[in-house]
């Protein structure tokens, strides 16, 4: 059971992480405070693999990678939203936390939906329902940076140049 | 050919180039701050290679600066420690970076600056491309000097006709973001011109990129001409010659005109910054801080402003008024013209340059029921402390007319 987590439209970094509580950048730290505000049963009862469903420009705000950090650090397997947030987006992907752009889903979850996610198809099964959705492809050069786990991983390995090739 | 950030783009890339594609650029400054550079710092040291050009390099303390407790306190000297490791030229503590990075002539036409700040879109006044990224960016431009950068499409924000008396550049940016609301600009760049634009002087020039960030942009620009090379040579160090850059025959996705004379004094309300009104409309709420301050407007000419309508006066007794100058070269300015003693004379608590308040970190935190009018540019739920306060946003007149009735209170009335 992957449970969904949903959330409103233009969720800010301060909510998802007060400004108060980036005094570390420790995600399992990050982690006890996300949502602490919108949602303060959220940190207390996720599961590893469960699924942030969330509204239009998830992520807008500041450009703290605490935000992320601590979505990551509580274990979500993905965040799965209509559209995000510039920095956010880049975030995500940066720090290796997947995340999938698609209206269909988000207009037909409900929280508590049992949610499975094939990252590599980009394909969204809700389990409660029965109903399956497509994100969108994400561009080559952000999949190379999200299969390596994140750009860190990507340049231990490569040399940026190799993003365009 | 192309709009502005086609044009600033095609010349780092040294080739034409077109919204929609992916470039990867080299990048001529590479900005954190004490909040964010120790990420930065985890980052390069995962990656485990050298820094490319320490030069580049620019770390600031100014969000937690002096340290108020004792977890920032340790950021700062693990920062500190890195520096001297690694050799680093560039630290600085004289203020609110986005405004110190102008000072200081880090930030010149066409120039590409990332920042690990949102509001690093600040750059575009000065017909710069600069952009907010996380700290995990910064430190891989640490090591390589490049970032990706999709060319954004742009909004062409066309303003002309003359402000009335009372009205300044922060009422014509929050009736923007009213229009455009706070996804309007996302993943765009957002060029702002047209006559009261080339009127405009540099200070009021900086609301607008600034202010980009909150409708999402990816950058707000604003054209390099005359009033930016005069503010380059006489007010920064920056070495020209300066190129002014400017649109040639551009497509834009969307131009949206605006007379700003009809305009009225603006306010962004409780809990977005896109819900704006009319300051008519919120007349006479009751404010318990009043907090001139941040990158957004705590400039000199702002502060005058501010002292020159608090001469002789008090500010309202059960209102904390705050006032941060955006960086210690204003500060002292205004030291030495004697506006912060007209301030502190007024009632008005004068602090230390930097972010503290605007982030709720120290130096006027707001406590539950609590609302602020302030000049800042984001006024999200419990930014500036707890849940259960609201932020006002509006221009340093109305947070100097609002000081001394306490209530949210018209400008023009106290010019």
């Amino acid at each position: 059971m992957a449970k969904a987590w949903t959330f409103g439209e233009n969720m800010n970094t301060d909510e998802i992480i007060p400004g108060r509580y980036n005094i570390t950048i420790d995600p399992l730290e990050l982690a006890k405070n996300v949502f602490c505000e919108v949602k303060p049963e959220y940190a207390k009862t996720v599961q590893p693999g469960d699924v942030i469903v969330g509204g239009q420009n998830f992520g807008c705000g500041s450009s703290r990678e605490h935000a992320p950090i601590a979505i990551k650090g509580s274990q979500a397997k993905c965040i799965i939203a209509p559209s995000f947030a510039r920095i956010f987006f880049r975030n995500c992907i940066n720090i290796g936390l997947p995340i999938l752009e698609c209206p269909a889903a988000v207009a037909d979850i409900t929280e508590g939906d049992d949610v499975d996610v094939d990252l590599a198809s980009g394909q969204i099964f809700n389990r409660t329902n029965g109903h399956q959705y497509q994100a969108s492809a994400l561009p080559d050069f952000v999949l190379k940076i999200a299969e390596a786990g994140g750009i860190v991983n990507f340049l231990k390995t490569h040399d940026i140049q190799d993003l365009m090739t | 050919m192309g709009t502005l950030i086609e044009e600033i783009f095609a010349r780092k890339a040294g080739r034409p180039v077109q919204a929609g594609e992916i470039l990867l650029l080299d990048v001529d400054y590479i900005m954190s701050h004490d909040n964010t550079t120790p990420l930065a710092i985890k980052a390069f040291r995962d990656i485990g290679k050298p820094i490319l050009d320490k030069n580049r390099i620019v770390l600031h303390f100014d969000h937690a600066y002096p340290a108020p407790n004792v977890l920032a306190a340790e950021n700062h000297k693990k920062i500190i420690d890195f520096v001297k490791e690694q050799g680093l030229p560039h630290l600085l503590h004289q203020g609110v970076c986005h405004q110190v990075m102008i000072e200081e002539g880090f930030i010149t036409p066409g120039a590409i600056v990332i920042g690990a700040d949102s509001h690093s879109n600040t750059y575009g006044a000065m017909g710069a491309f600069g952009t907010g990224l996380g700290s995990t960016e910064i430190g891989v431009a640490w090591v390589t000097g490049k970032c990706w950068f999709k060319v954004p499409e742009t909004i062409r924000v066309e303003l002309s006709g003359q402000a009335q008396a009372g009205v300044y550049a922060k009422d014509v940016m929050i009736h923007i973001a009213g229009l455009l609301g706070m996804d309007g600009g996302t993943y765009r760049s957002v060029e702002f011109g047209g006559e009261y634009i080339d009127n405009l002087p540099m200070h009021e020039r900086i609301v607008f990129p600034n202010m980009s960030t909150e409708i999402g942009a990816k950058c707000g620009l604003i054209a390099a001409d005359e009033v930016t090379i005069q503010y380059l040579e006489n007010e920064t160090p920056a070495k020209g010659p300066f190129e002014m850059i400017q649109p040639v025959n551009p497509r834009y996705e969307r131009v949206i005109e605006i007379d700003v004379s009809t305009l009225v004094p603006q306010v962004s309300c409780h809990p977005d910054v896109d819900n704006v009104k009319p300051l008519s409309q919120v007349e006479g709420l009751e404010v318990n801080e009043v907090y001139i301050g941040t990158c957004t407007n705590a400039r000199y000419e702002d502060i005058e402003i501010v002292a020159n309508m608090l001469k002789g006066k008090k500010v309202h007794p059960f209102t904390r008024v705050i006032v941060t100058p955006a960086s210690e070269r204003i500060y002292k300015k205004a030291m030495q013209n004697g506006l912060i003693e007209i301030l502190m004379d007024a009632g008005c608590t004068v602090t230390g340059s930097g972010c503290g308040a605007c982030i709720g970190r120290h130096g006027g935190i707001l406590a539950a029921g609590e609302r602020a009018l302030t000049t800042m540019n984001r006024n999200f739920i419990g930014r500036m402390g707890s849940p259960l306060s609201e932020i006002y946003l509006a221009s340093p007149a109305t947070a100097a007319a609002t000081a001394l009735t306490g209530r949210i209170t018209d400008p023009r009335g106290y010019l």
